[in-house]
């Protein structure tokens, strides 16, 4: 809790306090040294648990304590993933995958942009369409998909349409809350000071949405990653990352299985990152306070 | 001639005190049903198409037909089983996941040593989709119910931990300090201090975890299920009959709608029931 640390008290009501190693009162290496230590430490008390569990595995792995197929030892792991990227199809399954990811994503945004604007901007748009709106969003996504394949049938197609959907729905809601927040004060100054209407969006509405706009954007990013696995799984057909995934289940090979979890997770994690890259240097310069 | 001019003015001002009536009646009425004109005009393009034959009713039943199928499955009973048996699976998982998720959560916001301790592992598990763990899963535990508790329960987990860990830390300085000054243990501090201002991120974090379970059920039940609704979407798929399909989906998004209305306004309630010192 770093509140309490933050406490000046009489040390014995502050004792509950104190958290982690005991301060030192020996002499005190300069701070910064100190804080580059304790995250040092912390950092690898976050290895700890993933080290005893994959020796823990390991083990159970080697001295066949359980007999069964589905226990492979992680070293058979990391020998089909390297099988996976040699033989290159880790890259065929990634690539189709996140190609569709991509152009599904861009779809959706640039759809959930559009239609989000016109119902921050318009009252009588976000009156008639926004309850709508609200009601069909409340439908569980995946539940579209069985209509979507009927409709777009099993390829690619059907997928792009079904991520173009995932990702439009929290831009559109983001985009809409964003434009509809801004605080009337900022418009009544804008307006004091003769702004035309091009300029009042430009350089009010818009740089006061953008941080709403941009969580509706990252939420898209992440949400169309979840949809590929879930298209891939139920749209059977062509080739990605769920494809190899279902393979590995449908062989009964652990092995495949897990490699094809690590690389999801670090693939989500990776656009994560990137999500995260970009928001920062958006916000580097921006023109309001943190609000 | 200046009472005509006097009597003209007042009927004049009469009858524009009329029309303003009317047209702010006419202005509220339109505002009032503005919002069932989009899915109102929706409808009749539907039952419109179908009829004359614009939409093959392979592509798109007529709603007519959803309707019939809708009523037929309830009446058969076929619906009540197969929603009971949705129902109760996620009752199960949301109600594991949200237990695992507090206590996780607690722990996490409490301690700062078991948050340098677990937080990151949780972190790079969470990375991981519901639909990355499934095939994992299915060789592990097979395709039974625990399979469905386990995936619905994760799903839950995960906003819940989060925003329990995130409530744990939001209690007003101020009022720690307070609570200090007064001698309160540890316990009374949690008590009466931590929870009270954790309770709105609580609640929105309950909220979303019903939405991600609600979410995991429909995808489990699609890929691998012999009963519930999302089976019963499946079946209607694979048989071709669509009506099947849409009234299955209608089900599905009216039992979402409605649970997250009552979530709404229990959150709702919470805010508005809580000591004025915890309000922002």
């Amino acid at each position: 809790m770093r509140f309490l640390s933050t406490l000046r008290l009489p040390r014995g009501l502050n004792r509950s306090a104190h958290q982690g190693p005991p301060p030192c009162d020996c002499v005190s290496p300069p701070p910064r040294q100190q804080r580059r230590l304790a995250k040092t430490f912390v950092a690898s008390r976050g290895l700890l648990l993933p080290v005893v569990a994959l020796a823990l595995w390991s083990i159970v792995a080697a001295l066949h304590l359980v007999k069964s197929g589905l226990l492979v030892s992680p070293l058979a792991v990391l020998q089909t993933g390297w099988q996976q990227t040699v033989s290159g199809a880790l890259l065929r399954a990634l690539s189709a995958s996140l190609a569709r990811e991509a152009s599904g994503f861009v779809i959706g945004t640039v759809g959930g942009l559009l239609l989000g604007s016109l119902l921050g901007f318009s009252r009588i748009a976000r009156r008639m369409v926004g309850p709508s709106f609200d009601t069909f969003k409340q439908i569980s996504l995946f539940a579209w998909i069985p209509l979507i394949s009927v409709w777009f049938g099993l390829g690619d197609a059907a997928k792009v349409v079904f991520l173009s959907l995932a990702a439009l729905l929290p831009v559109t809601a983001h985009t809409c809350d964003g434009i509809h927040a801004v605080p009337r004060s900022y418009i009544e100054v804008a307006r004091a000071f003769r702004y035309s209407r091009l300029q009042l969006v430009a350089h009010v509405i818009l740089p006061a949405a953008l941080p709403s706009i941009f969580t509706g954007l990252y939420l898209a990013l992440i949400y169309s990653w979840l949809a590929t696995l879930g298209a891939e799984y139920l749209l059977v057909s062509g080739s990605g990352i769920g494809n190899l995934l279902i393979d590995g289940s449908e062989q009964f090979r652990m092995d495949l299985v897990l490699f094809g979890i690590i690389v999801v997770g670090l693939t989500g994690w990776a656009l994560n990152a990137l999500a995260r890259r970009a928001e920062r240097a958006l916000f580097a310069r921006r023109p309001f306070g943190a609000s | 001639m200046s009472d005509t001019a006097i009597s003209l003015a007042a009927t004049a001002s009469g009858n524009s005190c009329a029309r303003r009536i009317a047209r702010a009646w006419l202005r509220s009425a339109a505002w009032h049903v503005a919002p069932w004109l989009l899915p109102t005009l929706l409808l009749a393009l539907w039952t419109i198409g179908s009829e004359r034959g614009w939409i093959a009713p392979q592509i798109l039943p007529p709603p007519a037909r959803v309707y019939d199928t809708l009523v037929e499955l309830a009446r058969s009973g076929d619906l009540a089983s197969h929603t009971l048996i949705s129902v109760q699976r996620v009752l199960v998982g949301f109600g594991i996941g949200t237990l695992c998720g507090f206590a996780l959560g607690a722990g996490l916001g409490l301690s700062r040593t078991l948050e340098a301790y677990v937080l990151p592992s949780f972190n790079a598990v969470v990375q991981i989709p519901v639909l990355g763990w499934l095939p994992f899963l299915l060789l592990l535990v097979g395709v039974g119910e625990p399979l469905k508790y386990i995936l619905i329960a994760h799903a839950a987990l995960v906003p819940v931990t989060l925003s329990t860990l995130q409530g744990f830390r939001q209690a007003p300085a101020t009022l720690d300090e307070v609570a200090r000054g007064y001698g309160y243990s540890r316990w009374q501090r949690i008590v009466h201090v931590v929870l009270p201002a954790a309770v709105p991120t609580l609640a929105t974090g309950v909220r979303l975890a019903f939405t991600k379970a609600w979410l995991a059920l429909v995808v489990v039940e699609l890929v691998a299920s012999s009963e519930g609704l999302g089976y019963l979407i499946v079946n209607g798929r694979q048989l071709f009959q669509l009506d099947l399909v849409m009234a299955a989906v209608v089900v599905v998004g009216a039992i979402g709608f409605v649970v997250n209305h009552l979530l709404d306004s229990l959150e709702a309630r919470l805010r508005r029931g809580r000591p004025s010192a915890f309000r922002e």
